[in-house]
């Protein structure tokens, strides 16, 4: 486990022991490290050499405008893109090109920007399909009702039933998800990443569209949800209050290009972020 | 009196060549549910189905002719002939080969690709079935007996005769054809509800995004969805070889299917179901009542007329989704 040392390309290196975060929890070693990431889009290079890490149990973020490649980088750490160039190294192994439930089959859930919910499936049959990779007795017994079947399908009811408890969704547990609004299928589709008892858990801009009560809401989720499971949590969000209030370190892109990283204090300072945000004459 | 006993018997019939209906269009609405690939093959699939099990019964050499032809041999059969059951499962077998012969070849290639294209690929492939069953097992019409009875049953003659007074003519093949299609859907229903894969399955008929971020193969999903297909395309096989001879006609009960599909609804189990059975009852019974004032053969038409006007009133079909868009 060589690479658990500090990534010398990262911004702002970590102590390769982890750190103490602000509010006193404990930060461990390198989870995750993407190193020199490329991806393109035929002509278009959507991420430009972009390397940093994710340590067991911090909330990392990325922030950055429109167009910036958050999504992308998202998307290439689930596996949905393939990057043309770098590594992705999970728990001090390089991962090969794997496709997207050989990612989730790892331990890496996610949810979507636009929503990806099964809308003719009731909440808590989709947050049981959460609990597949985690079923192993045979479909005979299954269909059957038998025996580990049966054990199995009780534990894994009780463990959805925890997280529905945790995200309050107790009283639609039987609508279908596409009766819905926005905001609660937010949270469903949080509930089926969480039912896969996730070591990274991705959120791309689990906050987008909502109201400032229901963004309250899900901040408290996020926080939640990294204390009592100790998930460690990568999300892209607009937002920079919100981001700034819920992370323990953010990577700042723009325009594919890495142009900050460190604790929000340090990112709020950095004059190229400002620039970015506020909005200056490229050149 | 015996008008009315013998239009409950044009009934219970129909009833009855219902359920065959809803066999074939049952093995439709699940590729279409997993995959929303309209299968054209389907009903090829059930006439392949159907060669390979009187083959493998037979004891047939696969590709004889072509053999013959380039080796100058006489081969044609083996010395053996195989059990139903185990023919069954051999058939089966083979389906499943299929299944995944399809998938690696075909479906693997048009990932992403507009519905329309996915539905001309199944059209060449129902023309390569076709074609590869004539070169495998040879083009005559051949009998299937894997030991269902058939002909009228005495027993419910005697007794209806009894009770009655009037003697129903119902044919035993068509009893069981109803019991096994039953149980198959028995099985189909609690294999998607209460199965992981069913769920998976269930997810990938939903939205494939969603499914692969919760760790679902779609190649396997989809392999495993035309391999129930082709079971289901076999008992359909059988019951429809059984009853009229394997020959290529049996590919075309697809077209019957088409109907039943519109009233019940391209997605829904239960409507294929519901679906066969109304379009069975009603050909039957407007055959009976209205056949003999438009001089018969109505039961080439009526089946597709009826759909048509369920098209006018519910597009969707009986159990379909309605799609609701938002703007």
């Amino acid at each position: 486990m060589t690479d658990i040392e500090s990534n010398p390309l990262t911004g702002q290196p970590a102590p390769a022991e982890g750190y103490v975060t602000a509010d006193g929890r404990q930060i461990g070693g390198v989870l995750m490290d993407l190193r020199n990431i490329t991806l393109r889009f035929g002509g278009v290079e959507a991420i430009k050499n972009i390397s940093f890490d994710v340590r067991e149990g911090e909330i990392r973020a990325i922030i950055g405008p429109n167009g910036a490649g958050k999504s992308s980088m998202l998307n290439v750490i689930s596996g949905f893109y393939v990057p043309q160039e770098g590594e992705v190294w999970f728990k001090g192994y390089k991962r090969g090109p794997m496709r997207p439930y050989e990612v989730a089959r790892l331990g890496i859930a996610r949810t979507f920007q636009n929503i990806a919910l099964f809308d003719g499936m009731t909440v808590l049959d989709n947050i049981m399909t959460g609990r597949l990779n985690k079923t192993k007795s045979g479909f005979l017994s299954q269909a059957l009702w038998w025996g580990a079947a049966e054990r199995e399908e009780i534990a894994n009811r009780e463990q959805v039933e925890r997280i529905i408890d945790f995200l309050e969704i107790q009283n639609i547990r039987k609508t279908p998800v596409g009766r819905l609004p926005y905001g609660l299928k937010k949270r469903v589709e949080l509930a089926r990443a969480l039912a896969a008892e996730p070591q990274i858990l991705l959120l791309d801009e689990p906050m987008a569209g909502m109201n400032v009560e229901e963004k309250e809401d899900m901040s408290r989720f996020v926080l939640d949800v990294n204390d009592e499971f100790g998930t460690t949590i990568v999300l892209i969000e607009h937002d920079m209050g919100v981001v700034m209030d819920l992370s323990d370190r953010v990577v700042v892109m723009d325009y594919g290009r890495k142009i900050g990283d460190g604790s929000p204090d340090e990112v709020r300072n950095n004059q190229e972020v400002i620039d970015a945000y506020l909005g200056v004459a490229h050149d | 009196m015996d008008q009315l006993f013998y239009a409950s018997e044009v009934f219970i019939n129909g009833l009855m060549t219902g359920v065959m209906y809803s066999l074939v269009a049952l093995g439709f609405v699940l590729i279409f549910k997993a995959s929303g690939v309209f299968n054209y093959a389907q009903g090829v699939m059930a006439l392949f189905a159907a060669l390979t099990l009187v083959g493998i019964m037979e004891g047939q050499v696969p590709f004889s002719h072509l053999i013959n032809a380039t080796f100058g041999t006489h081969l044609s059969n083996f010395s053996w002939t195989v059990g139903p059951v185990v023919a069954i499962l051999l058939t089966a077998g083979v389906m499943v080969l299929l299944a995944i012969v399809i998938e690696k070849l075909v479906l693997q290639h048009l990932v992403g690709q507009e519905p329309i294209i996915l539905f001309m690929a199944t059209i060449g492939l129902a023309y390569f079935l076709e074609g590869l069953g004539d070169v495998m097992w040879g083009a005559d019409i051949k009998t299937l007996d894997v030991g269902l009875p058939q002909g009228i049953s005495d027993t419910i003659e005697q007794a209806t005769a009894n009770w009655f007074g009037y003697g129903f003519f119902i044919d035993r093949l068509d009893i069981w054809a109803t019991i096994i299609a039953a149980l198959l859907v028995a099985a189909l229903v609690a294999f998607s509800q209460y199965t992981k894969q069913g769920r998976a399955m269930r997810a990938v008929a939903d939205d494939h995004q969603a499914a692969l971020s919760v760790g679902i193969s779609l190649q396997f999903i989809w392999i495993m969805v035309w391999s129930i297909a082709g079971f289901v395309a076999l008992v359909a096989g059988i019951m429809w070889g059984t009853k009229s001879g394997v020959q290529f006609s049996l590919s075309l009960i697809a077209l019957k299917a088409l109907p039943v599909l519109m009233l019940g609804g391209f997605t829904s189990i239960p409507g294929a179901i519901v679906g066969g059975l109304i379009i069975g009852v009603g050909e039957k019974l407007f055959e009976f009542f209205v056949g003999p004032m438009v001089g018969g053969a109505t039961e080439n038409w009526f089946a597709y007329v009826l759909a048509l006007i369920f098209l006018v009133f519910r597009p969707q079909g009986l159990f379909g989704e309605r799609i609701i868009e938002r703007v």
